[in-house]
């Protein structure tokens, strides 16, 4: 049996105290870990959700469905496109865990050019459908804009962040090999999932052609290969989008909030819309939140001496435009003109993919949730190319399934039978690529349109740039160049398209920086504006690096808690 | 042998978003990236009311009958009959195929099935002097093979167009992706293939291979491996592990 680690269900009754430590708004991979770090070091913590509660396990609704159970087989059906106008761009739209993406139509917002938005509000957030990969981000991330002249420099680097890495991986459970990669720094990890015998051939190919500059490594996960307390190993299903019954995965409801829970000091409370930002305008600090119930629409303010903002990057944006506009018409945090711009994502959906030969003979047993990464070559160790940066690949091999038969001629007895069996042994991988911040892409609050509750909505103005095309071509081609030096066969490329969004890796609009004139926050996510106010999501980010960022948030959340609750005991916020 | 100074001139071109995701499935099989399996799908949101306009005027909207689903039923179970393991008749295969032109088809879609019901029919009335009902199983699974090859160069055909008018890629054209969290059912759901027995295999191919007959007797599956064996020896006829649930 799995071990159950609900919080408790009494922390969310009787929410009848206004006054509190801290509030923390969201409850995603920040939010969690906003208030796992805050109510450890002993404040007591509200941690306000927009959405609905999702009680670990009891609400993994479809988490041990059988395949065959759901009508659709997880496809999607015409009502479920109609219903979800911006999800049924990509693959969020399916049959199987739709419950956890938000509305688009409660929550609508607007395109000044296309911007994939996905969003997930509920408690939990985002983390429980999230692709689990997880890298740390290097020395060479953190110095890029300094040495390119691009943005503004980070004001950390890798030293000041790698402790909190530890910290959080540790807790997190993050499964990967080390390496010893400069360009992607070793962690705390639990046992590598293993490439399997496609995989380590090519590895092994690669590697030497190479001389191990380009490598391929096991892709590193939060999911656990070891049992932590709690929570099981991971039971190799592949269902990670669903909620998992055995807490094998990283997710605010496996990990976080239980820690939080346990301290007695976590209130949460769902439902609840933060719409506001108290400004105290003399004493140059916030007091509390305004909060919008979601269900009555009544409003409640709540005070507290620190506010963690963790509602996702462009929520704890939109939140911060719409607080103390008396002072500052932009907003709280608007005062450097850079609150809303450098809005960046990973651009990617492009690589290659071909078959391996001699390996008929082989096969594997179980449903490894990650794949293979090769991490960034490109731009380090004296290579040069026309662009700035880089991008990563991640990919898988493995055997072809019935899937197959469609586009294959045949029917009948023997066709059927033939299609019983795994196929060829195939290989593919797809880059993942840093975007350049530029001040151009930015969101802004539309004058016009409102959503449910009849809060404005974002207005988002987004596109990728030369950077990004030039670094494309490499990344489809550069793909294809190395499974053909592998020696694989039928090497074909693919690029589907990409537009910002896509990656749901959104970052920046309320970057760290070094100069109150150039960025929102300061080097511990403090808004340079109202020091109390921390901003510890995706927003806070610089630059974008390749790598997948949540881990890096996670650390930097970790980090700005422990800064933030040393300085309230010294009384300095 | 090509080093980091060299770029390939190899243009990307746009694979065919079906044969994209059953080949990338597969092989990412277990990668749940967050958006990490990029598959290129067709362009679909076509004008839906003049789709909505044209199906009612083929009147298309009455739902399927009980005939209508054994008429299916054969179909499928010609095409996945029943050997070694249960055919797609067992599994009710003709109900899912219904269901999905039903539920997730666009009009105009449903339309071309519709129709190909009525030109599956005629092509063995044609051929056999019967209809498809009344033939037997060897007249069916000729027919089949015949309508099999003929949609296949169609298809193939229809690819190799796509593929060429895909190396001018417009970047505001509207795509969508699918993931192996859903697909191929995704895939398969989200953008129906042209012709009218591409159609028919691949609903009976996902209705059946995605039953409880096909997930537990054609294939094997176990909901909770509990580990992962990244290498065991295979031998030729054993049955492939059905991927994630």
């Amino acid at each position: 049996m799995p071990i159950r680690n609900r919080h408790e269900d009494a922390m969310q009754d009787a929410i009848q105290d206004t006054s509190y430590d801290a509030i923390v708004v969201g409850s995603g991979i920040s939010g969690g870990w906003a208030a796992k770090e805050l109510t450890e070091k002993g404040l007591r913590v509200l941690l306000l959700e927009r959405g609905r509660n999702v009680e670990h396990i009891k609400d993994y609704v479809n988490a041990t469905k059988a395949p065959w159970q759901y009508p659709h087989r997880g496809g999607r059906t015409r009502a479920m496109e109609e219903m979800y106008p911006v999800l049924k761009r990509d693959y969020p739209l399916n049959e199987k865990n739709l419950d956890f993406w938000a509305s688009d139509k409660d929550s609508p917002y607007t395109e000044v050019k296309r911007f994939d938005w996905y969003r997930g509000y509920q408690v939990g957030g985002r983390s429980l459908m999230w692709g689990r990969q997880s890298y740390r981000w290097s020395e060479f991330d953190f110095e890029a804009n300094s040495k390119d002249g691009v943005a503004t420099d980070w004001p950390i680097r890798y030293a000041d962040i790698a402790p909190w890495y530890d910290h959080v991986e540790r807790h997190a459970g993050i499964a990967g090999s080390s390496e010893g990669l400069p360009q992607l720094p070793d962690g705390k990890f639990q046992p590598a999932m293993p490439l399997n015998c496609g995989e380590e051939l090519v590895a092994g190919r690669l590697a030497k052609l190479f001389d191990g500059r380009r490598r391929i490594i096991p892709g590193r996960t939060a999911n656990l290969t070891r049992e932590l307390t709690g929570r099981s190993a991971c039971q190799y299903r592949d269902a990670c989008w669903l909620g998992c019954p055995y807490g094998a995965y990283f997710s605010t409801q496996s990990s976080t909030l239980p820690a939080a829970a346990k301290t007695g000091r976590l209130t949460l409370k769902p439902f609840a819309i933060a719409s506001e930002v108290i400004f105290d305008r003399d004493r140059k600090r916030a007091t509390g939140v305004r909060v919008l119930d979601a269900i009555t629409n009544q409003t409640t303010d709540y005070t507290a001496r620190v506010i963690f903002l963790c509602a996702s990057t462009l929520n704890s944006t939109w939140l911060l435009m719409r607080s103390a506009t008396d002072v500052w018409p932009g907003g709280l945090g608007s005062s450097s003109e850079e609150l809303g711009h450098n809005l960046m994502d990973h651009h990617f959906r492009t690589g290659a993919q071909g078959n391996i030969e001699g390996l008929d003979d082989k096969y594997f047993y179980g449903r490894r949730p990650t794949g293979f990464y090769i991490p960034r070559y490109r731009n380090l160790f004296g290579d040069k190319r026309e662009y700035l940066r880089g991008f990563g690949y991640q990919g898988g091999a493995g055997r072809q399934e019935w899937s197959r038969a469609v586009a294959e001629l045949g029917v009948g007895g023997a066709f059927k039978d033939a299609m019983t069996q795994p196929g060829r042994w195939e290989i593919g991988a797809t880059a993942f690529a840093e975007m350049l911040p530029n001040h151009a892409n930015m969101v802004s609050l539309d004058p016009t349109k409102k959503d449910k509750w009849g809060l404005s909505v974002l207005k988002i103005d987004c596109a990728t740039g030369e950077n990004e095309r030039l670094m494309r071509k490499d990344m489809t081609a550069d793909m294809a160049d190395m499974l053909e030096q592998c020696g694989i066969k039928n090497v074909n490329t693919y690029d589907a398209g990409y537009f910002p969004g896509m990656g749901i890796h959104e970052m920046g609009t309320a970057r760290m920086g070094r100069d109150p004139k150039t960025s929102v926050l300061n080097a511990h996510n403090q808004v340079w504006d109202a020091l109390n106010v921390f901003v510890t999501d995706g927003s806070c980010m610089a630059s974008s690096a390749c790598q997948n960022p949540s881990l890096t948030y996670m650390a930097l959340t970790a980090r700005a808690a422990d800064y933030a609750v040393r300085d309230l005991n010294r009384r300095n916020i | 042998m090509t080093t980091d100074e060299n770029t390939s001139d190899r243009t990307p071109g746009m694979i065919d978003r079906r044969e994209a995701i059953m080949r990338v499935t597969a092989l990412l099989g277990g990668v749940a990236l967050v958006g990490g399996n990029a598959l290129l799908t067709g362009c679909r949101d076509a004008d839906t009311k003049a789709d909505n306009k044209a199906s009612a005027a083929a009147g298309i909207d009455a739902p399927f009958t009980a005939e209508d689903i054994a008429f299916l039923d054969e179909v499928a179970d010609t095409i996945l009959p029943e050997t070694s393991t249960p055919g797609a008749k067992a599994a009710k295969t003709g109900a899912f195929m219904a269901l999905i032109v039903t539920d997730s088809y666009q009009p105009g879609d449903q339309k071309v099935f519709r129709e190909g019901m009525r030109k599956l029919d005629e092509a063995s009335r044609k051929a056999h002097k019967v209809s498809f009902m009344a033939a037997t199983p060897q007249q069916r699974l000729t027919l089949l093979e015949a309508l099999d090859r003929e949609q296949k160069a169609y298809s193939d055909n229809r690819d190799a167009e796509n593929r060429k008018k895909a190396e001018q890629f417009l970047p505001d054209q509207r795509k969508e992706a699918s993931k192996d969290a859903a697909a191929p059912a995704a895939a398969i759901t989200a953008d129906p293939p042209a012709h009218y027995f591409r159609m028919m295999k691949e609903l009976a191919l996902l209705g059946y291979f995605t039953s409880e007959i096909g997930y537990t007797r054609a294939l094997r599956y176990e909901e909770s491996p509990g580990r992962f064996d990244p290498c065991v020896p295979y031998r030729p006829g054993e049955k492939a592990w059905a991927g994630h649930a």
